[in-house]
């Protein structure tokens, strides 16, 4: 995740709250998802940038989750994400982000 | 779990990006706070 990202989730946690907010990933692998999620619940696993250290424990999820999918209006999503949903590794993607999730988000 | 919510956007150039997740987060009532597009490679 880029530092300049990371400052602005930082700030925007500090702006909102911690409780009220989600974050929502498009990323196309899961590795990469994953390593987002960890950021923004665990803090900065490379210790580059402003998360670094910082645990903010948000609610985090990929849109291909069904928990997220089923809240969206069926026509907005088949328009806008079907399309990936065709030809991402869902279950993988899935899987990477409900780990990080579990493990350090402090919301749901 | 999305109502009221207020939402951070972290989409990816190659796979779903920000303004499509955007607008699906829009139609669960919810508020967008920040949308950026990475590129994750």
């Amino acid at each position: 995740m880029d530092l300049e990202n990371q400052q602005r989730v930082k700030d925007l946690t500090e702006k909102h709250g911690k409780e009220n907010l989600v974050v929502i990933l498009g990323g196309a692998e899961a590795e990469a998802s994953g390593l987002a999620c960890e950021t923004v619940t665990n803090g900065d696993p490379t210790f580059a940038g402003p998360l670094a250290g910082v645990q903010l424990g948000l609610a985090c999820y990929h849109i291909l989750e069904p928990k997220i999918k089923d809240e969206v209006d069926p026509e907005v999503y088949d328009e806008q994400v079907s399309m990936m949903e065709m030809v991402l590794d869902v279950d993988e993607i899935i899987d990477e982000v409900s780990t990080y999730r579990e493990k350090y988000s402090q919301f749901s | 779990m999305l109502e009221g919510k207020k939402v951070i956007i972290l989409g990816d150039r190659d796979g779903v990006p920000g303004p499509a997740i955007d607008e699906c987060i829009k139609s669960a009532d919810a508020e967008v706070v920040f949308t950026t597009t990475e590129c994750f490679v």
